[in-house]
């Protein structure tokens, strides 16, 4: 009963959505006020709906609702009620539901946040969103129906895939989906402003915390990512660049290069066009992304089941939506006009540089990703492309884009007089330059990536200094505050800039320390045998046999000391999951500041020793420690009080 | 032109390629092996150790060579549908028994049934390495020239066996 009235809330959705993206942009057009406003109910209602569904797909998961098909696929009586539910959004059909869950959610808070917009842009805002809803019902209902039966029921699930039986897998997806499809709001406004003809620097600031909200969610979902495959899969990598990876990474950029290119068009009116070509593109990204994961035509690890009926729907409505809209900005961009000029040197300048850079990364990411099909569409062969091109094209791009960052909040808007720009970051440079080779003396090697990545981040800190006490000076002189006063004044979407390139520092000091002095062994061990890396020791003092709820599991007693001295016991385990009848590696990590020791258990070899891997992982923590700044940043500035205010609509 | 109208046309040009895409299988491996001829090799023979497996006096007739272990259990899902096709007495099958123990390939092939004409016994896995198996289980489709014509990698399915082994074995009977 339950999963027949999820099936049809799903149509009762597909219903709604389908006059959410038809009634409001023919009221908008025709200045029809009922029909704009359906916009608001509709939007409310989809997101009830679609929500009581999603609650009857997890009330099948929670009741062990064997006949439904996606239950006793991926579920099992004996699996824990967190995984239960957790389950829910483990397959395709199921993680599809919650992509359009996220939709419904996103597209509610924005029919709930009507106060400051105008009731025309609203409800073409709603109905760009609905439209989306719409497709993506379509999708779910005939491609990937989670509701679907089997009959006889099965008397028990064959189990969720062990390897999403993490808590880590619990909130990775939802966090990551919110990101994906946040990246519909900005796409919607854009839309909505195109079709409108009206691109001002209020729909910039309108678009600009749900860009900034969107992409906090898509940076936790990609750290989340980031950090569950690498104490998960047992080998200590920390980012692949799998095509899937690369999926969730794109946008990020894309969105990234948004939220900056949104700052100019509300401060200064100036990148329409652009920012509205980027807002576009973001969106297209996440869609590709879509495509890319659920339609099986790349490799990847994430092998997701895939169906070429899937695969041929979504295209074809990615296709209508990412042409519909490049033509709409074609027809339309021509008019936007450029905004105010500025010069090269100025704070535009350094924000257009690090766009580009951003663009044309997210460019070689995406040719990378797609170059094995392209080769193979023109029966060229069938190749891969590996980390060493993404790690020297990435690189290369986004060092320079970083150096721009310390640049950019310290030059005047329109115009900045290089003498007096070169004054400002000279201290700062010198500073970073010199702090960067004490560092490297402390470091057991020298290598050029370790000095550039130690530049840059020092870089990034001498400039966030400069960049507030400049900012303090200034507003102290206006007001004629003290310093400590003026300190107060300072907006809370400063911080948040601020905030977030401290994240980006972070980050860049733990990618490059990992990247250079990370140290990994194998060994054979047996009970009482000890191993070594660097001043560690690991010392195999025994197995223990565990039952899990699901598995079984040997847990091998390991104690690590450093210089002699106990530090801490480690405890990797294998477990055996019955129903899956796989084997998963359970790795157990020691994290600190400075460095992680992370030990997995291999294979047991057949006189009783076992293959164990120790790895060493200095500073490994700051990756997605940096990565959470940069969110927590990204939250500040979406909460600054600036985006809440009514009166100043210009 | 109109420069707004650039992203549009790239995308129309990567949605093209999305397309022919999705009809394209990225898990298909190429063989170099295939249109050359099978290496040669002689195996002990797998029911009787002195007698050989001589793989060149195969040739004359097209068979099919099946790489497979007892330890390996995606051999176990194929194989009834390579019993179906022994029974069918279209082509001949033969087995080469890979990095296998010799008495426990014969249990699993008295368990399970012996669709071979006969087996060799690469225990080393050398041959493997020359016929280019990525692993357990592949099976080559050879004409009567000693020229490799198709490889599968991995369990073969019935659709490969209708589409790719059937569909040749009637193109060479035509010939």
């Amino acid at each position: 009963m339950i999963p027949e009235l999820g099936n049809f809330l799903l149509m009762l959705a597909l219903v709604v959505t389908a006059i959410q993206s038809v009634m409001p942009m023919i009221g908008a057009n025709r200045g029809n006020l009922p029909l704009m406003h359906l916009a608001l109910m509709s939007g409310k209602l989809q997101f009830v709906i679609i929500f009581c569904s999603f609650g009857c797909l997890v009330a099948s998961f929670i009741l062990n609702d064997f006949s439904v098909l996606n239950v006793a696929n991926n579920s099992n009586s004996a699996l824990p009620l967190p995984y239960k539910i957790a389950a829910s959004w483990g397959s395709h059909e199921g993680s599809m539901l919650l992509w359009l869950l996220m939709l419904a959610g996103w597209t509610f808070a924005v029919a709930i946040n009507k106060k400051q917009l105008p009731i025309e842009f609203l409800s073409r805002i709603l109905a760009v969103m609905g439209f989306v809803s719409f497709g993506f019902l379509l999708f779910i209902i005939f491609t990937s129906n989670p509701f679907e039966r089997i009959l006889p029921p099965l008397p028990d699930g064959s189990d969720l895939n062990p390897l999403l039986q993490d808590p880590g897998m619990v909130i990775h997806p939802p966090m990551l989906y919110m990101g994906y499809v946040g990246c519909v709001v900005p796409f919607a406004f854009a839309v909505a402003a195109l079709l409108g003809g009206k691109l001002d620097s209020t729909w910039a600031r309108w678009s600009r915390p749900w860009t900034t909200m969107a992409w906090v969610f898509l940076t936790i979902g990609i750290a989340l990512g980031s950090w569950w495959a690498y104490y998960e899969l047992g080998w200590g990598g920390w980012w692949f660049w799998d095509p899937v990876e690369n999926a969730s990474f794109m946008p990020w950029l894309c969105a990234t290069a948004l939220m900056h290119s949104l700052s100019v068009s509300e401060k200064r009116g100036g990148f329409k066009a652009w920012t509205v070509l980027l807002a576009i593109l973001t969106f297209s990204l996440s869609l590709l992304g879509t495509f890319l994961v659920r339609s099986g035509v790349i490799t990847s690890v994430h092998a997701f089941a895939s169906d070429p009926s899937r695969g041929v729907f979504i295209l074809l409505f990615l296709t209508i939506i990412v042409s519909a809209s490049l033509l709409l900005y074609a027809v339309r961009a021509p008019r936007i006009g450029s905004g105010s000029s500025f010069e090269w040197i100025s704070r535009e300048g350094a924000l257009l540089a690090n766009n580009v850079l951003f663009l044309a990364s997210t460019a070689a990411i995406l040719l990378g990703t797609l170059y094995p099909l392209f080769l193979d569409a023109l029966n060229l062969g069938k190749i891969s492309v590996g980390p060493p091109y993404f790690d020297v094209v990435f690189v290369s791009l986004t060092a320079p884009a970083v150096f721009f960052m310390g640049i950019g909040p310290l030059a005047h808007w329109r115009k900045t007089e290089i003498s007096f720009l070169l004054r400002r970051i000279r201290g700062m440079m010198l500073i970073a330059l010199f702090g960067a080779v004490l560092l490297l003396l402390i470091t057991p090697r020298w290598s050029p990536l370790v000095l550039l990545g130690l530049f840059l981040a020092l870089w990034i800190i001498g400039s966030i200094v400069t960049t507030l006490v400049e900012r303090v000076a200034n507003i102290a002189l206006k007001t004629r505050f003290s310093k400590l006063h003026a300190l107060k004044k300072i907006p809370l979407g400063f911080w948040g800039m601020l905030t977030a390139h401290f994240g980006v520092a972070v980050f860049i000091v733990g990618i490059t320390m990992v990247g250079a002095y990370e140290s990994e062994k194998d060994y054979r061990m047996e009970i009482g045998d000890s191993a070594a890396i660097g001043k560690y020791t690991f010392v195999l003092d025994g197995f223990e046999n565990k039952e899990g709820p699901n598995f079984n599991s040997t847990v091998g007693k390991f104690s690590v000391f450093s210089n002699k001295e106990f530090l801490v016991s480690l405890s990797p385990e294998k477990r055996f999951y019955h129903v899956q009848q796989m084997v998963m590696t359970e790795a157990s990590i020691d994290t600190g500041i400075t460095r992680d020791l992370y030990l997995s258990l291999g294979e047991p070899l057949n006189d009783g020793s076992w293959v164990v891997r120790i790895y060493y992982k200095p500073f490994v923590v700051w990756i997605w420690f940096g990565a959470f700044i940069m969110a927590l940043g990204g939250i500040m500035a979406a909460f600054d009080r600036r985006f809440n205010l009514n009166k100043q609509i210009s | 032109m109109n420069k707004y109208l650039l992203p549009f046309i790239v995308f129309i040009f990567l949605a093209a390629f999305l397309a022919k895409g999705l009809y394209l299988d990225p898990q298909t491996i190429p063989s170099p092996l295939i249109g050359k001829k099978m290496p040669a090799a002689n195996l002990p023979l797998l029911e009787r150790g002195e007698a050989e497996f001589n793989v060149t006096q195969l040739i004359g007739q097209p068979f099919l060579l099946n790489v497979f272990a007892s330890w390996c259990a995606p051999c176990l899902v194929e194989h009834p549908l390579l019993s179906n096709l022994a029974a069918m007495k279209v082509i001949d099958i033969y087995g080469l028994s890979y990095k296998d123990n010799r008495s426990n390939t014969i249990a699993w092939l008295e368990k399970n049934g012996n669709p071979y004409v006969s087996v060799g016994v690469d225990a080393e896995g050398d041959y493997a390495i020359d016929l280019g198996v990525y692993g357990v289980p592949e099976t080559f489709l050879i004409d009567s020239d000693g020229v490799i014509l198709f490889k599968q990698v991995g369990p073969l399915t019935q659709e490969v066996i209708i589409e790719e082994i059937l569909e040749r074995i009637e193109d060479l009977k035509s010939e």
